[in-house]
């Protein structure tokens, strides 16, 4: 059992968590993810590591309430404990000798680029972090990012309560037409990427997405995440989550990710009916 | 052996075959003829005394039965359910020769199932081993992981077994369904081992948590098995492979037996539950998939193969199982394409074979009947065409050799190119049986036990042994 060491709340749909698992934090790299159960009926869900900790032995994760998984985990509390917490798995993000990179994150996807901005920090790229939301309330890690050596801080809302109104992909553009990156790093929800690696290409600019298919071991045994990439398929869970942007079959994944939807939608409501909460 | 009804037991998951009665098992034990040669032993591959376990049979001498098995054999109740018997110890019984073997796996099941019943206390458990200060890594807890792990324990190491699932057992957990063999004799089976002192890991990916290097340096391990499996989906390779519905058999079989999908809302993990479905392949695992389908709700499964019934690498029972309870077989259908629409599965493609010259395998190769190509309309696509060694694992381990097909390469011993560094199973020899399995991970612990006491100057004693 994995015990609950944290949470904080960070809008109305999305939270922090720490977890004390020793033996995974010490493992850790920017970009990578974990897989959780919540409990013995529960799903395998992956999430990326937002932080970690080796002295305390502490993983972090950010989470938005999507569905039954994420919901029931949004239940659990400090002293409480996850039935089962695996990592790290997949690919660590590539940083260092990138020159001037663009980070980007969407939703909760800035969850997966904070990360990945430090240890581009760390290894000396100089990173632009574009921040996008869909209003202020979802817009998350502000001021972990603000507290980072960033050139700069774009905020975008789709309704302009915070920062600029509009969508990542005009300051991405905008920085591309300045010739200001060398290469760029998406992560959100698919649609985003798209666009993102889209714009990137248009400018010649080269552009890593980090992949959300489902997945079920997150190990390479059952081939659910499989995504086209150049024509090539691969298993998001080993050779990626991080893959070349430019090359992603982009209406696929969308499609694969919606596999369940009717279910999903049908057991979260089952599950919520009998609660009352807020987040 | 009673067995549910057909058409009963093809929408619930209970076990289908229902194990024979004392009468029947003392009936059946009546037929062995306890030949001075016995034949049966040479077929077994990690030769159990069948005569002497049968011979407690007949004068019903249960746990002196279930001693003898044990011997060489630590899960009887799950071999005498998995093991293709009829390839093995029943082809070379003298009675075969005949007419009808005895049946030596049914027995051997009513054996293991004799001692499951039984309260801890009075289980047959191996007595554990003087400790010997040593401790031992084991990679993966398949039949591989879990035969090697006792056997270092009775020998007196401290043993830990890593697992990257959530649960033990491998393919006996997540592969093989609940109707062929209920996963409450696998956690029975890890029960007593843990009894005996094995301590189990889940959750820990070797290649991710830790490596192999980390195992024998910082985390103390004297030497490590490797008993990973063969577990990387092989798919099609056709078009429209990564529409929706197209499934590995691993993730649908893993979806229904180790996530419990057949059981969604109640557990979260949810599976497609499709009305017309496609299983390509001819292998145990292809049964197993068809099987799944129809006890998920399918209205129509059928199961495409390239050559002909008589190639077919599925148990025999397993076929006959399929076919009873309402699997079409389309034989010399090689699926070339499978077709979409919104992203979802609407049907295959296939091509006509035809059987020519004996391949490589033995087996004559299917060719394709030219302009033999036809349609099959279906809403799930199942590939069961194979797997192939994952290289998780093993790509964090540089100086572990490997064949071209990243296997690892062992001795028979199970040693490795890495000292103190043991493999066996499916991750040595490719998809291969329960029972080879364990045979190589019991041979393993024995080898590594002898290079333990050599390392240490000290000889192995023959009492223990
Ligand atoms: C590599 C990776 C990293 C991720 N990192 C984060 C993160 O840091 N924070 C975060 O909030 N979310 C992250 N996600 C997405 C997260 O896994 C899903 O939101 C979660 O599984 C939804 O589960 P649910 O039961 O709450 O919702 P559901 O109602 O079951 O599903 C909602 C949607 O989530 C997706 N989803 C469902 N089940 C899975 C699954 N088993 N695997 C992957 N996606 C699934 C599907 O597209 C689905 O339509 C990540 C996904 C991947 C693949
Ligand atoms: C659906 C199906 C049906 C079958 N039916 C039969 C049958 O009827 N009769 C028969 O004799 N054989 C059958 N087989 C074959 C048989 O199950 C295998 O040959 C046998 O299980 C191999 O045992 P193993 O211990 O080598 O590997 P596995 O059983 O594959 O176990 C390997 C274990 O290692 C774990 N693991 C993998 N990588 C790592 C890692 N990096 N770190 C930690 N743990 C790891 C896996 O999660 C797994 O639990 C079947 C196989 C399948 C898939
Ligand atoms: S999640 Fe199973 S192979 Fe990637």
């Amino acid at each position: 059992m994995f015990p609950i060491t944290h949470k904080r709340v960070l809008s109305d749909s999305v939270f922090e968590m720490g977890v004390h698992a020793p033996k995974v934090a010490r493992k850790v790299r920017a970009g990578q993810f974990l897989m959780l159960r919540t409990d013995s009926k529960g799903e395998r869900i992956p999430l990326t590591f937002s932080d970690w900790d080796t002295t305390c032995g502490e993983v972090r994760f950010i989470v938005m309430r999507v569905g039954k998984t994420t919901h029931k985990l949004s239940h659990l509390e400090v002293g409480q404990e996850l039935a089962d917490l695996v990592g790290p798995l997949g690919r660590p993000t590539h940083v260092g000798g990138l020159g001037r990179v663009a980070v980007i994150g969407g939703g909760v996807g800035a969850a997966v680029a904070y990360p990945v901005a430090r240890a581009m920090c760390e290894a000396g790229d100089e990173v632009t972090v574009v921040l996008g939301a869909r209003n202020k309330d979802l817009l998350v890690l502000e001021d972990e990012f603000r507290a980072l050596p960033l050139r700069e801080l774009v905020v975008v809302t789709d309704d302009g309560s915070a920062g600029e109104k509009g969508l990542v992909t005009a300051p991405l553009k905008r920085l591309a037409e300045a010739d200001a990156i060398d290469c760029s790093f998406a992560v959100g929800p698919a649609i985003m990427m798209k666009f993102c690696a889209q714009t990137a290409r248009e400018h010649g600019v080269p552009c890593t997405v980090s992949l959300n298919p489902i997945m079920v071991d997150g190990t390479g045994m059952c081939g659910a995440c499989r995504v086209s990439v150049s024509g090539k398929t691969i298993f998001g869970c080993v050779d990626g989550p991080d893959v070349d942007g430019w090359g992603v079959d982009w209406e696929q994944l969308m499609s694969r990710q919606r596999v369940y939807a009717d279910l999903e939608r049908e057991a979260d409501s089952e599950y919520s009916k009998g609660c009352s909460c807020t987040l | 052996m009673p067995e549910r009804d057909a058409a009963e037991r093809a929408c619930v998951f209970d076990e289908v075959a229902l194990g024979y009665t004392e009468e029947q098992a003392l009936a059946e034990a009546a037929r062995c003829i306890q030949c001075k040669n016995p034949t049966c032993i040479e077929g077994c591959p990690v030769r159990i005394d069948i005569k002497r376990f049968i011979a407690h049979i007949q004068l019903r001498e249960w746990a002196e039965g279930v001693a003898a098995l044990k011997e060489r054999n630590a899960l009887p109740a799950v071999c005498g359910r998995v093991c293709p018997q009829e390839d093995q110890c029943e082809k070379t019984c003298v009675l075969a020769r005949k007419g009808e073997p005895v049946a030596i796996g049914r027995l051997e099941r009513y054996l293991g199932d004799y001692d499951l019943a039984c309260d801890l206390e009075h289980r047959c458990k191996p007595v554990v081993g003087e400790p010997t200060g040593r401790r031992v890594a084991v990679v993966g807890s398949g039949p591989a992981g879990l035969a090697c792990a006792g056997e270092l324990r009775r020998l007196g190491h401290a043993v830990t077994v890593f697992e990257s699932l959530h649960a033990p057992g491998g393919v006996l957990t997540y592969g093989i369904p609940e109707f062929r063999l209920p996963k409450q004799i696998v956690t029975a089976e890890v029960g007593v081992l843990e009894e005996m002192g094995v301590e189990l890991v889940c959750d820990a990916v070797v290649g991710a948590t830790y490596t192999i290097d980390e195992l024998m340096g910082e985390e103390g391990y004297d030497a490590v098995f490797i008993g990973v499996g063969a577990g990387l989906p092989v798919f099609l390779g056709i078009p429209g492979e990564n529409l929706n519905g197209v499934y590995s058999a691993n993730e649908f079989l893993t979806r229904a037996n180790l996530m419990r999908a057949y059981e969604f809302p109640m557990y979260d993990t949810p599976i497609w539950r499709g009305r017309k479905v496609a299983v390509v392949g001819g292998g145990n695992v292809a049964m197993d998939a068809a099987r799944t389908a129809l006890r998920l709700g399918a209205e129509e499964v059928f199961l495409a193969y390239r050559r002909t019934e008589e190639e077919m690498p599925a148990r025999r029972e397993e076929v006959h199982h399929a076919r009873e309870e309402g699997v079409r077989f389309e034989m010399l259908c090689a699926p070339t394409e499978i077709r979409g629409s919104d992203g979802w599965v609407t049907g295959l493609v296939a091509t006509r074979m035809e059987l020519g010259e004996p391949d490589a395998s033995g087996r004559r190769a299917p060719v394709c009947v030219l302009g033999s190509e036809f349609g099959i309309e279906c809403d799930t696509v199942i590939s069961a065409v194979g797997t192939r060694a994952n290289p998780l694992l093993t790509s964090t381990a540089p100086d572990l050799e490997l064949n071209g097909r990243g296997y690892v390469i062992t001795g028979d011993d199970g040693s490795t190119s890495m000292p103190g560094v043991f493999a066996g199973g499916d991750i040595v020899t490719g998809s291969a049986t329960v029972i080879l399995a364990m045979g190589a991970g019991k041979t393993a612990a024995l080898a590594m036990d002898d290079w333990l006491r050599s390392r240490d100057g000290v000889i192995a004693r023959p009492d223990v042994r």
